[in-house]
């Protein structure tokens, strides 16, 4: 009773918000267009560095593929919602509107969602048995493969992009999604599966001794991600209405591994704060144009010099404030994972 | 038959390119067990040192002795630059885990190439030739004076490497220290020496390969060393990490299987195919082509 008050109190506190920024609740009240956009894609990218947190900070699977899955969950809802998406408003007797729309972007957002976690499937059947830099290289090389056979696909547009895609997604949605991956992600650590994941992350070979199904259980992991990645591509599409294989290359991957590098890997709240100082950076930095991502580079290297573990480590926000020892996942003296 | 013979020369000439840049991939990865991403981007680098050096020798006849000054000048060029690189960003997070590691690759890869967009400029530049060219049609195919000096040039190279490998008190310390880093310090191997003289070799021969794609494809621009860095890297990981003759058998077979692909089928999958084959063989030979199986202790 208690979680569905609070999600309803938070789904109307996001439509609040979506009003106040968007200028629909109170005329004049309304923040630029820029600075929306920059929030929006913030959100996105929260949606993405929590869901590949679950693979690479939890389950310790270092996965370079991330940007793969979200093309596919970008293309399949986009060519879902201009190919279908006025039928389905005729099926349901509704007009073009909010509620007509939101119908068709979560019909194609599921649909994005599950041709995701299929391709998750497909890839992570064989490859998660591939260990430490194999893993690394093949979802990076399925993540670019997944792009050239899309790049290959004339009906979403090819190599000229995907054009003409409705704006269904704003901030509301995007936020929405955001909470919901970081409450499954949360749920899951927090679970018995959760627990085996870290243990495969601590250690395989020792999880394998004491009866884990470890292929099984990354596998899973892997999907569910996979799922979460898709949906955030699917939002991306219906932001920015035009998608083009070019933002889904193996640079988005790494990207998204550096907003979590960033926060700490196996830190839910340390891949939220990632994804915000990294679009904060990136924008921050803009003025700077040429040097931005020089300076973001070596603002990498130099974190990983300093402080290898990231901003939050293994922690959470909270417990990373109140006490400094250990938290969730993190066995007195272990650091870090292999 | 004429044309799949000449593809299979246009094969053979990239995929030795993909073999030098494969080296170095393999030997780093041999002592610090470490994915160098950067790697592709010290070729690239060598490739601008190429440039401009062949710039400086311009007002000359293209001649043999003036590629063979601009070739030595960027391997020398990168080798300091890949001392550097180890010196400044792997060293302080050798002891840290192989994620931190492949991290600050990713960092490095990064800096190297948003500092070439804005040292040398975003724009592609084009290679001015360096050796007189000539064309030899030997049984219906056509050899480019270019491609012969790329496959001459980097096959010396390799044989150059093997013998320094087997034959010299380095290389015997080389071949030490990838087998056990700690074991041959131990041994009184100065490690740190070995590992700055992987990383010199390794990046000598990608910036011999790229001054020689510099001859052959004379476009380079900043991004360049990306596709083909990954490319060599999975033809490292498909002869087996760790093992150079590997390297080499992997290169050729990416370089060639590349181009057949872009001749016979669509030059849209030339990017996939490699990634592809990677994946079938790591499924089926996990440790590749000819390396060694690792045993997994407790």
């Amino acid at each position: 009773m208690k979680g569905v008050l609070a999600a309803v109190g938070l789904l109307v506190g996001l439509l609040v918000v979506n009003g106040l920024l968007t200028g629909t609740l109170v005329p004049g009240v309304s923040i630029s267009p820029y600075f929306l956009q920059v929030l929006c894609l913030a959100g996105i990218n929260i949606t993405l560095a929590v869901s590949l947190n679950l693979i690479n900070g939890f389950t310790g699977q270092f996965s370079i593929g991330h940007a793969g899955f979200m093309a596919i969950g970008a293309y399949a809802s986009a060519f879902f919602t201009v190919t279908f998406g006025d039928s389905v408003r005729k099926a349901f007797g509704l007009l073009p509107g909010f509620a007509g729309d939101s119908i068709v972007l979560l019909i194609g957002l599921a649909i994005g969602a599950l041709l995701a976690s299929i391709a998750g499937f497909i890839v992570g059947v064989p490859s998660l048995r591939l260990r430490g830099d194999y893993l690394a290289i093949v979802t990076l090389g399925f993540g670019e493969m997944i792009r050239v056979f899309i790049l290959n696909i004339d009906a979403v547009g090819g190599a000229r992009g995907f054009a003409g895609i409705p704006k269904l997604a704003n901030f509301f949605w995007i936020y929405g999604f955001a909470a919901l991956a970081i409450l499954i992600v949360y749920r899951i650590v927090h679970s018995s599966f959760g627990r085996t994941l870290i243990a495969i992350r601590e250690d395989e070979i020792a999880a394998e001794a004491m009866g884990v199904h470890t292929t099984r259980a990354k596998v899973i992991a892997f999907v569910v991600s996979a799922a979460m990645a898709g949906v955030a591509g699917g939002l991306f599409a219906h932001y920015l209405m035009y998608v083009n294989t070019n933002s889904f290359t193996f640079l988005k991957s790494f990207e998204i591994i550096i907003m979590i590098v960033i926060g700490g890997l196996g830190s839910i709240s340390g891949s939220v704060l990632g994804a915000v100082l990294y679009i904060t950076l990136t924008e921050g930095l803009r003025e700077f144009a040429q040097y931005r991502m020089l300076m973001f580079s070596l603002l990498l290297v130099v974190l990983m010099i300093v402080r290898p573990q990231g901003i939050l480590g293994h922690k959470e926000f909270v417990t990373f404030l109140t006490r400094r020892r250990r938290s969730i996942g993190e066995a007195p003296g272990t650091a870090g994972n292999a | 038959m004429t044309t799949f013979l000449q593809q299979l020369v246009n094969g053979v000439s990239l995929g030795s390119i993909y073999a030098l840049i494969a080296l170095g991939y393999t030997m780093v990865y041999g002592v610090l067990r470490l994915i160098n991403f950067a790697h592709g981007d010290v070729y690239m680098v060598g490739a601008y040192v190429g440039y401009y050096l062949s710039r400086r020798l311009q007002g000359r006849e293209p001649s043999m002795v003036s590629a063979l000054l601009v070739m030595i000048g960027s391997m020398i060029a990168c080798a300091l630059l890949g001392i550097l690189i180890e010196r400044l960003a792997y060293r302080p997070v050798r002891r840290e885990s192989r994620l931190t590691l492949l991290i600050t690759a990713i960092g490095v890869s990064l800096f190297i190439e948003n500092a070439a967009q804005l040292v040398f400029g975003p724009d592609p530049k084009f290679f001015p030739s360096l050796a007189p060219h000539a064309d030899f049609i030997v049984a219906g195919v056509r050899l480019t004076s270019e491609q012969i000096t790329v496959i001459v040039v980097s096959m010396l190279l390799m044989v150059l490497l093997r013998l320094f490998i087997l034959k010299t008190r380095t290389g015997k310390a080389m071949r030490a220290v990838s087998f056990s880093l700690d074991a041959s310090r131990l041994m009184g191997i100065s490690t740190d020496w070995i590992i700055a003289v992987n990383f010199a070799l390794g990046s000598a021969l990608a910036a011999a390969a790229g001054v020689l794609i510099g001859m052959q494809i004379p476009k380079i621009d900043p991004l360049m060393g990306i596709m083909y860095g990954l490319k060599a890297f999975v033809a490292a990981v498909l002869g087996g990490i760790g093992s150079i003759p590997g390297a080499v058998l992997g290169g050729l077979l990416i370089g060639t299987s590349e181009v057949m692909v872009v001749g016979y089928l669509s030059s849209t999958y030339r990017d996939a195919i490699a990634f592809g084959i990677l994946i079938v063989v790591l499924l089926i030979r996990p440790q590749g082509l000819l390396g060694r199986v690792q045993k997994e202790k407790v």
